[in-house]
């Protein structure tokens, strides 16, 4: 394995896409994080309390999440559309072995990557609002919170690309399933309505990262373990078909 | 043991048939020339060997084994099936890095690999802009890395200027000269005569040969003599075997000395006459005319 580890890691930093996507991603996060913050404290002449002014130096963390996701999509599809797939698994033909490696390899880059990228977020954002007070076991939970998102959202590119190998259809289906019907979901009517709307996605995993949102039927952490299981289960559809189909 | 083994292989993709019931085997310490016009199934035979498709029915056994179930396959085994099937944006070190690291074959073995087929020049730049000759001699770096036993390459010429081709060529010689086993597409009659001991002829499919080269041309369509002469109407009346072809006639039952005193005889002149000997190109069409999917 350990091998296949570093062969993945090969790969992933010798390609220009990697190094877009994530200072794309890190960029989306200081960026909208340092004007969101600003615009706040420009707009006000009270105290901004501690807990909204982490939220505000996080905000970035939506279109991030796209960002981080079309580099998931990448790690895979990318091998499909140039039909180095054949090469990858004529060295490694244990095609489950070779998919686990992507998995690690981009879930430890990721990893760091995000939780660095939102930790200065939150440094410039928590100095442009200047908070009269910070509870910083909360301020370090919502910096790992968005690490974590971040790269679950990461995960469910790559399993979305795993699932349908096309780079542009899997960008799409991330965008309906992490943006637009979590949206729409949150239309329905009755109780019934609200409990889907809650376990949706990214209304159920966005918690764990951005706490004031309001979710009447998880907590963060089990909000998160909710949308883990949707990664999980797409993940699980496209190893199956990964097994089975023709590469 | 034998390299490569394939028993009733089939593969079917919706309805087409792409191989039916193909079985062979491919011997070490020779090039092994997989033959057959466009479409025939070789690249689907040979991923198929590899791994990547699933056999419809029968099996593909690799030293033994099915491909899949190899340790560290690069070290056995080492393919090039399309040359442009890789990133782009990588450079070659890099391609042939991740190769080597996914097989735990030492670093150092990318520069052999580089300078053995002529790219350590261009190591570090980006493949996307390799040419055609280029990406296939990193494609042949590639197969090289494990330093395998068993090596494949799926129409390693197409597309290559005459001094590709013979580097190609000599390459696969000094490899089956060195005792591994070289298994080798083409759809070129002409191509496999001047570099394989053996072939393996399929059409539509389905195994047409399995032969030695030498037997292959031994059996192939017969010769024939070509007679031209201003009275041909003569001539034909004459022999009594002669086909009539264009301007001239063809004649398979009679040698051209037969025909010479005859018509000696006869005191009819001659422009021509032939022996013509049956081209390889000509057999193999021969031998596959019935296996083309589409006869112009
Ligand atoms: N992935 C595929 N899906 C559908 N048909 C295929 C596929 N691959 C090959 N075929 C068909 O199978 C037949 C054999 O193709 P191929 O193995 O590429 O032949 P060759 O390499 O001898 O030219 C052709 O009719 C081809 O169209
Ligand atoms: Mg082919």
């Amino acid at each position: 394995m350990i091998d296949i580890l570093r062969s993945e890691w090969t790969k992933i930093r010798s390609v220009r896409s990697t190094m877009w996507t994530l200072a794309v991603t890190a960029g989306l996060m200081l960026g909208i994080g340092t004007l969101i913050a600003s615009a706040a404290r420009g707009s006000t002449e009270d105290d901004i309390p501690g807990a909204q002014a982490v939220m505000l130096s996080l905000t970035g963390i939506m279109f991030a999440s796209l960002s981080i996701a079309t580099l998931g999509v990448l790690v895979i599809s990318s091998e499909y559309r140039t039909g180095g797939i054949r090469t990858s698994l004529m060295a490694v033909p244990k095609r489950m072995s070779l998919l686990t490696g992507k998995i690690v390899v981009f879930t430890v880059t990721s990893l760091v990557v995000c939780t660095v990228a939102s930790a200065a977020s939150l440094a410039v954002g928590v100095a442009i609002t200047q908070p009269p007070t910070l509870d910083m076991a909360e301020a370090v939970r919502a910096v790992a919170g968005c690490g974590l998102y971040l790269t679950a959202c990461g995960l469910f590119g790559l399993a979305l690309g795993t699932l349908v190998r096309h780079t542009p259809g899997a960008i799409v289906s991330a965008i309906a399933l992490m943006l637009v019907l979590p949206q729409i979901t949150g239309m329905l009517p009755g109780q019934v309505g609200r409990t889907v709307a809650d376990h949706f996605t990214t209304n159920a995993g966005m918690q764990v990262a951005v706490p004031l949102v309001r979710n009447a039927s998880l907590g963060p952490w089990s909000g998160f373990g909710v949308y883990l299981v949707w990664i999980a289960v797409i993940m699980i559809a496209g190893a199956v078909l990964m097994r089975r189909r023709d590469a | 043991m034998t390299a490569i083994r394939a028993t009733n292989l089939s593969k079917r993709y919706g309805k087409t048939v792409a191989v039916s019931n193909l079985s062979f085997d491919v011997e070490p310490g020779r090039v092994t020339g997989f033959l057959g016009p466009n479409g025939a199934g070789k690249s689907t035979t040979m991923r198929m060997i590899l791994g990547l498709d699933r056999p419809s029915g029968g099996s593909a056994l690799v030293d033994g084994r099915p491909y899949a179930e190899l340790e560290r396959p690069l070290r056995k085994v080492g393919a090039l099936l399309d040359a442009k099937a890789v990133h782009g944006g990588r450079s070659a070190r890099n391609h042939l890095l991740a190769i080597a690291q996914s097989n735990g074959i030492p670093n150092g073995r990318v520069d052999e690999v580089l300078e053995a087929v002529g790219l350590r020049e261009v190591a570090g730049r980006r493949i996307g802009g390799f040419s055609l000759g280029m990406s296939q001699r990193l494609g042949i770096a590639a197969a090289l890395l494990g330093d395998p036993e068993i090596l494949l390459f799926d129409e390693p010429v197409n597309g290559l200027d005459p001094d590709g081709i013979l580097w190609i060529r000599t390459f696969m010689r000094e490899l089956a000269a060195e005792g591994r086993t070289v298994f080798v597409s083409s759809h070129l009659m002409s191509e496999m005569a001047q570099t394989a001991d053996h072939l393996i002829v399929i059409g539509k499919g389905a195994l047409i040969a399995d032969t030695s080269v030498a037997e292959f041309i031994g059996r192939s369509s017969q010769g024939y003599v070509r007679v031209r002469s201003p009275r041909l109407a003569d001539v034909a009346e004459l022999i009594k075997v002669g086909e009539p072809h264009h301007d001239h006639l063809r004649v398979t039952a009679m040698s051209p000395v037969e025909i010479g005193t005859l018509t000696a005889r006869a005191g009819i002149p001659l422009e021509e006459l032939t022996f013509v000997q049956p081209s390889l190109e000509a057999a193999y069409m021969e031998l596959t005319k019935d296996s083309l999917e589409f006869t112009s």
